[in-house]
């Protein structure tokens, strides 16, 4: 059976649900030499900011059960070292790129996201208004509904791309964040960025990690996530592109189920970084299986009990 | 050449005291690969706690009888849950392997002699650097230091290969009473200038510093295996840096996997 993976993201479409999770898979070329970057949904790249940083201190990561913490704290070459040096080997190799796109200010947002603008081969933007491991920059936006729908509309009026604001799942209600999103233009929201977690050595008694918390994904989030992505598609009209803890087809097809017209993969791709090839099949089986032509019509198509 | 993942089969678990083992996995394509100082990452589990791979420098590279490289080994002590499993693991289980990964030593050609330095599990990555540096007969010694005479292992190894041994003990039951760095700086003290050497270093980060020094001190390069803790070995997730200076002198985080785990010991800024 012939099965149909494509997926629409704005006036982005996008061969299969598959892309990787920002922070997780460099900037995908250290990847290419074992994955073909082409046959991703799209390549998620680390989050840029307009200059260089340097991250956090090392212990930048710890496991927990089923799952780690990371506080790596952005570090990045900056948009312009991207563009030059990364951009036209990931066209070579046909890769859709979407940039992560952060800000410690609204106009560093802005500045960023139109300079991308006028990249070949960027595919669209996410915006970073969630990382939870920098004090300056990100979550003071995607904490506070009103900054939330002030950076979209802001990066909304510089460029015409796909613009995916990426939301925290450190609030009370996020869909009103994906609401707000959605209200301010973006043409969708990605979710969940990691929850804001600690570890202590407890014969130490420091922290586990140099900058004391950390952002906490892997298996351990998946419920919370799927969850947090079926509350936000309930809600909003635009894509909800999904994430938290994927490790296997069949977590791809709860967040579709759930509600997600595309998923991001993380933390699994360290364990398993030939995951993209297994999921791919994965999901087509599983839509022969279950006689689904298009792997759209998975989408939001939960069953309830009543 | 590109990293493989294999589902490598135990052939051998051999337990060289409480707190270490040496764990040899039938892994012909990574063995073939490996270059001395490079690493693998092992998955522990198939199932999510631990969640992660970890990281193992290749400490031997075996072959059969006609000389084709078919297995590897490591050298593992025993600090945790996930290298809890590895101490358990017998021969006929099956362990993901992915590699080779990482930058390998420079080897040194004579008239040049190359100096290993070791401490503890630090010996990880020499028995391969041994061999190498064997084919290309340079002179070799081996400074290695342990907490006590039984956590020196593989002495009549490296003995074979021509390796001279400088031990020391934190508890003087053998060789020098102390830490390794002692010897070392005897000997360095007492060779001719004119006669070139390259120190090779693994162990723990603060004889890692004070053996770099040394180098310093002494006017002779040094290159250093470095341990931090990795998320995924290929450079994905930015977690295992280490500060070195660039061309300019500027220091700058960078991963250890990509860029390591051997720097010039010259290179690198310790916190």
């Amino acid at each position: 059976m012939n099965v149909d993976l494509c997926v629409r993201i704005g006036s982005l479409v996008l061969k299969n649900p598959l892309m990787s999770a920002s922070g997780c898979f460099g900037y995908g070329l250290e990847y290419a030499d074992i994955v073909d970057l082409s046959s991703l949904g799209a390549v998620v790249v680390k989050g840029l900011f307009l200059n260089e940083r340097e991250g956090h201190q090392p212990p930048r990561i710890v496991e927990t059960p089923s799952g780690m913490l990371n506080a790596i704290g952005l570090q990045g070459i900056g948009v312009h070292r991207f563009v030059r040096e990364k951009m036209p080997e990931l066209r070579r190799l046909g890769a859709v790129v979407i940039v992560n796109v952060c800000g410690s200010s609204l106009d560093e947002y802005v500045e960023v996201s139109r300079i991308l603008s006028d990249v070949e081969g960027v595919a669209a933007i996410e915006l970073n208004i969630s990382c939870p491991n920098i004090k300056e920059g990100g979550i003071q936006f995607g904490c506070n509904l009103s900054s939330t729908h002030e950076v979209v509309s802001a990066v909304r009026r510089v460029t015409t791309l796909p613009l995916i604001p990426k939301l925290t799942p450190n609030v009370t209600s996020v869909s009103s964040f994906a609401r707000a999103a959605e209200e301010a233009g973006a043409d969708a929201v990605s979710l969940v960025n990691t929850f804001l977690a600690m570890a202590i050595d407890v014969d130490t008694r420091r922290p586990k990690l140099s900058n004391t918390m950390g952002g906490l994904s892997g298996p351990a989030i998946r419920p919370i996530a799927v969850r947090m992505v079926y509350e936000c598609a309930q809600l909003v009209r635009i894509p909800v592109v999904g994430m938290g803890g994927i490790s296997s087809a069949r977590d791809v097809l709860e967040f579709m189920i759930a509600g997600a017209t595309a998923v991001q993969i993380g933390t699994a791709t360290f364990v398993d970084p030939f995951i993209w090839s297994t999921l791919r099949s994965g999901i087509e089986e599983y839509m022969a299986r279950h006689n689904v032509g298009r792997v759209t019509d998975l989408v939001g198509s939960m069953e309830r009990w009543i | 050449m590109a990293p493989i993942d294999l589902d490598a089969e135990v052939l051998r678990n051999t337990h060289l005291s409480a707190g270490y083992h040496v764990l040899v996995l039938a892994a012909p394509g990574i063995a073939a690969a490996t270059r001395p100082g490079q690493f693998v990452m092992i998955r522990t589990t198939t199932g999510t706690d631990p969640l992660l791979r970890r990281p193992f420098s290749v400490f031997e590279i075996l072959r059969d009888a006609d000389g084709t490289p078919e297995a590897i080994s490591i050298l593992c002590k025993l600090v945790g849950p996930g290298t809890a499993r590895l101490a358990g693991a017998s021969a006929g289980d099956r362990l993901a392997v992915l590699g080779p990964l990482g930058k390998p030593f420079d080897l040194v050609a004579p008239p040049s002699e190359a100096w290993m330095v070791a401490g503890g599990v630090g010996l990880a990555p020499f028995a391969a650097l041994t061999e190498s540096l064997a084919a290309l007969a340079t002179p070799t010694r081996l400074f290695y230091g342990g907490r006590s005479r039984t956590d020196l292992f593989y002495l009549d190894w490296f003995e074979a290969r021509g390796v001279r041994l400088d031990l020391a003990t934190e508890d003087g039951t053998r060789g020098t009473h102390g830490r390794v760095t002692a010897p070392l700086e005897a000997a360095l003290r007492v060779m001719p200038a004119d006669r070139p050497l390259t120190i090779y270093v693994c162990g723990p980060e603060p004889m890692l510093k004070a053996v770099a020094a040394l180098g310093r001190v002494h006017g002779r390069p040094s290159q250093v295996s470095t341990e931090q803790v990795m998320g995924c070995g290929l450079g994905g997730c930015y977690s295992c840096v280490v500060r070195v200076r660039d061309e300019s002198g500027t220091p700058h985080f960078v991963r250890s996997c990509l860029n390591g785990p051997v720097f010039r010991g010259e290179d690198l800024v310790w916190e």
